[in-house]
């Protein structure tokens, strides 16, 4: 029986076997009806030790190729230091659930703690949670707070120019949940404001979404908005992009209630779409709708400054089907994710990362535009690492081209429409020998 | 040791950092191209620390913590076994982390091979015919599972089944997630046992139920012997059967979900496929269909062509989306190395050793604590606190005392049948030297509950911090370091 993941032998199977009082294992299985129990193997593959498991992923891996990226689409190729993966490792987090016992959580307690923070400043917003699963589900669970807080409305307005991954999602979660969405319309690449007023105009809406930058990475003017909306009386949510945060208006300074959005630009691997987290920041007013766990700081018996998980009677473990949310637990390792990287790259970091992203970002398409070959999708309209080109070239065609030369062109919009990004990984000669590659064509 | 309790903000310091980027040769300013009014006014407080600053505070606050490579993690329900550490080695390879999900799926033919074959494994294992792996933790799988059962009955037109039994005993995610699916719950009586009582399911059986939620080996860890009969009561009714996979690791190499009659569940890939809890998240919940079903399952679905090739499909009556791409991919992974290094040989032993563990802890200590239901259990059991109830001790002031040996506190006060519930679950990974030395220091709390209660009742007393006053963090919450410095 032994493995070494498993350590019994048979003198401690047999031992253990007459502490219980039954002759054999099967024994341990004997309420089980006959039928039921399965006695062939699985269809999975024989052991392998670690040496043919490396080689398995080796050349499993060997299938994949890593290219040069230039494609965002709400997932970016930031930079990630080298510090975050050691302490990642410590196992003393990684092995641990969540935190249940305070006494013995206290380092899951105080990053989440820190984390919360961290999302706080970085979103203007007076509280956050300790993390959802991806930025969708957060959009999705937003648009539930945002009912549950205006009781009798139940109508939530979403933004077009929101990432149509997210609203796919949010559409799922409030169909089946009995919530009305509405689509705001856009116009030249925003969102159409006088829609959006048309929509208020129906006295049901609980609350909108908005993001920031949007799904063409066009960074929206909301002046004016929030005071329509809570006039409205309907609670104003921003989606946005935490890392951006650091040099655009945040949600708290457009005057939204709530942001929410996807944690992955804080520096998270690209890994083919997860894990990564979302997040849920909020005023004080909405904190007792907010999902999801929550950290507070307060003393033990002998005084000392400590943490532990609170507002539990939110919960679903408590409220069971009277919650309004089923979420039972975070992405903490990725909470942590976050706050290692936002306390290396710190105050000025940030803003660092943004102005490099952007001044590459505004160079490609100078550059692109000047070809001739492409045109701005949606000219005038103000970006930061991310923008879209159109172009009468076979975009397919051009991404294949790049795809052999180990880069990740644009992502293909359709009608001729290419999204590009850059971030501060790019350095200018890869900047270069892409423009070269997307204007000889 | 030193108690250590900073802040990253208080190790601040202005004009420091912790990161090094190349030169800007553009230096563009592109930054100030954008209108003022549509930038921040006022800079994010962020801490300014140096990298050894960073690395030694995070590295003092892991030193707070407990997990399962510090010791025995008996925390019933959730399946703490050792998490092998090729497999984090394996999540880490940049030839897999370092993929974009919206690559064109000609260079992702390696990562959809994982994604593929490990949701093949997953379906050959519950006995069903096709898994999504989407789901990010057992709560978005059971919310997942339930949107393919309403789905299931809207495509057949069978629009009046809007509710789903749940038994009393379910885990509270069980009714939460209905709840969030749109559906109303009805609950189900357990009987003493805690079995389901199928007197009780069958005048609940009609054309409004969608179907029901359960976990077989139950909440305490007793199998459902009745589960043929529930299954067919519940198919003629035409309801669909939910397996909650929170309770499958005793079941691996003995028996399989689907052929217990379930059409629909769950596998948590962080309890019975060993991928870190994390401190409570990343998980992944992949759910799995029986034949008939696999089109509802959530966009986007992996498939793989007559030529071998993989790609990435979105169906049209699929019941939408649960996540932005597909899902919790490096914990993917880490679950696909497991099942690769224990080999349909050693797979099969899993199930049995941890259901021996659980029953040779609670034959060996139920002298002392009151086990409310005689018989072999699964995975994990129930014991409803001390035997000795003259003493006062509770269930919370033994987890308590746990911790002062050394040891993580079972699941207390869960399932809610009992008053004093402690729910033990060892796991298949631990040895029977550590059952020992669990079984011992039980004991000796027991004896320490009679000879000196208040001993028991002030617990914890080693633990670096001791009871924390959580009715004030309730009352007043303070939530963040801004909000700290402003209470002070």
């Amino acid at each position: 029986m032994s493995n070494k993941f498993i350590p019994h032998t048979p003198d401690d199977i047999a031992r253990m076997l007459e502490r219980i009082g039954v002759k054999s294992i099967d024994d341990l299985y004997a309420e089980v009806p006959a039928e039921v129990i399965f006695k062939e193997d699985y269809n999975i593959p024989s052991a392998m030790s670690e040496l043919e498991i490396r080689d398995f992923f080796s050349k499993l891996g060997d299938k994949n190729k890593q290219l040069t990226i230039f494609a965002g689409g709400g997932v970016y190729d930031h930079y990630s230091p080298s510090v975050i993966s050691h302490l990642l490792a410590r196992s003393e987090f990684y092995t641990a659930y969540t935190p249940y016992q305070p006494e013995i959580s206290q380092g899951t307690l105080q990053y989440i703690f820190e984390y919360q923070s961290m999302i706080a400043e970085l979103t203007g917003m007076e509280c956050s949670n300790a993390s959802m699963y991806d930025g969708a589900t957060a959009t999705a669970e937003t648009a539930f707070m945002m009912v549950a807080s205006a009781r009798k409305k139940n109508r939530v307005l979403i933004s077009s120019t929101l990432s149509d991954r997210v609203v796919a999602v949010v559409k799922t979660y409030t169909r089946f949940h009995g919530v009305d969405l509405d689509i705001i319309p856009e116009k030249d690449g925003v969102t159409d404001l006088d829609a959006l007023r048309k929509l208020l105009e129906k006295g049901d809406v609980a609350g909108v979404i908005l993001p920031t930058p949007n799904k063409y990475g066009i960074i929206e003017d909301f002046s004016g908005i929030a005071d329509e909306v809570h006039a409205a009386k309907a609670l104003l949510a921003i989606n946005a992009d935490p890392s951006a945060l650091a040099v655009l208006r945040t949600p708290a300074e457009w005057g939204a209630d709530i942001a929410c959005g996807d944690g992955q630009t804080l520096g998270m691997p690209l890994s083919f779409g997860g894990p990564y987290l979302g997040y849920i920041a909020c005023s004080k007013a909405q904190l007792r709708k907010m999902p999801g766990r929550v950290v507070g700081v307060t003393t033990d018996a002998d005084g000392k400054r400590a943490y532990v998980l609170t507002l539990q009677a939110r919960e679903q473990h408590i409220r069971r089907e009277k919650a309004t949310s089923n979420i039972c637990s975070n992405q903490s390792l990725m909470a942590l994710y976050a706050t290692v990287y936002v306390a290396l790259m710190g105050r000025k970091g940030l803003v660092e990362v943004n102005e490099m992203s952007a001044d590459g970002a505004h160079y490609l398409f100078d550059k692109l535009t000047a070809s001739g070959k492409y045109t701005p999708a949606f000219p005038g309209k103000p970006f930061l690492k991310e923008f879209v080109v159109h172009t009468e070239l076979d975009i397919k065609a051009l991404n294949k081209r790049l795809a052999d030369n180990g880069i990740m062109g644009g992502i293909d919009l359709g009608d001729g429409n290419l999204m590009l990004a850059v971030t501060e990984k790019r350095s200018l000669e890869e900047i270069d020998r892409l423009i070269k590659l997307m204007t000889e064509a | 040791m030193k108690y250590y309790d900073k802040l990253i903000f208080e190790l601040s310091h202005s004009g420091r950092k912790g990161y090094e980027l190349p030169a800007n040769k553009i230096a563009g300013h592109a930054l100030e191209s954008i209108p003022e009014s549509l930038r921040r006014s006022v800079p994010a407080e962020l801490p300014e620390v140096s990298e050894p600053d960073v690395v030694r505070h995070y590295t003092n606050l892991s030193s707070k913590n407990f997990g399962v490579d510090t010791g025995f993690y008996p925390l019933g329900s959730c399946t703490m076994k050792y998490n092998p550490k090729i497999n984090e080695e394996i999540a880490q390879l940049p030839a897999f982390a370092s993929l974009h999900p919206l690559q064109d799926s000609d260079t992702v033919q390696g990562a959809l091979e994982v994604y593929y074959n490990l949701q093949q494994a997953l379906a050959s294992i519950a006995g069903l015919s096709e898994f999504t792996l989407n789901p990010y933790a057992g709560a978005h799988g059971e919310l997942t599972g339930l949107l393919v059962m309403r789905t299931y009955h809207e495509k057949r037109g069978d629009t009046k089944r809007r509710k789903v039994i749940v038994p009393d005993s379910a885990h509270g995610t069980n009714p939460a997630s209905a709840m969030v699916a749109g559906l109303d719950v009805v609950e189900v009586k357990s009987k003493p046992n805690g079995s389901i009582d199928v007197e009780d399911l069958k005048p609940l059986l009609n054309d409004e139920i969608a179907g029901i939620m359960m976990t077989n080996p139950n909440t305490l860890g007793m199998f459902e012997t009745e589960i043929m009969e529930i299954a067919d009561l519940v198919h003629k009714a035409g309801g669909l059967l939910y397996y909650d996979g929170a309770n499958l690791n005793p079941l691996l190499g003995r028996v399989r979900p689907g052929d217990m009659g379930f059409d629909i569940m769950h596998i948590n890939l962080h309890k019975t496929f060993s991928t870190p809890h994390g401190g409570g998240g990343p998980g992944s919940g992949p759910v799995g269909v029986r034949k008939g079903l696999e089109e509802y399952l959530p966009n986007p679905h992996v498939r793989k062509d007559a030529d071998g090739r993989f790609y990435v499909d979105f169906g049209k009556d699929s019941l939408g989306s649960v996540s932005t791409f597909l899902g919790n991919f490096g914990v993917m992974l880490k679950a696909y190395a497991y099942i690769l290094t224990l080999g349909k040989e050693n797979i099969r032993n899993v199930g049995p050793m941890a259901t021996l563990n659980a029953n040779y802890i609670k034959e060996s200590l139920k002298d002392d604590y009151l086990l409310p239901i005689e018989g072999v259990c699964k995975h994990e059991f129930v014991f409803d606190g001390l035997k000795d109830k003259s003493t006062g001790v509770t269930t919370l002031n033994v987890a308590k005392r746990l911790l002062d040996y050394g040891f993580h506190a079972p699941t207390i006060y869960f399932p809610l049948l009992f008053h004093e519930s402690m729910m033990i679950e060892p796991t298949e990974t631990e040895s029977l030297e550590t059952l020992d030395e669990f079984i011992d220091v039980m004991h000796k709390v027991a004896r320490e509950a009679a000879e000196n209660p208040d001993l028991v009742k002030e617990a914890p007393v080693t633990t670096l911090v001791r009871k924390l006053d959580e009715t004030t963090a309730a009352k007043h919450p303070v939530l963040t370091y801004k909000a700290m410095l402003a209470n002070d």
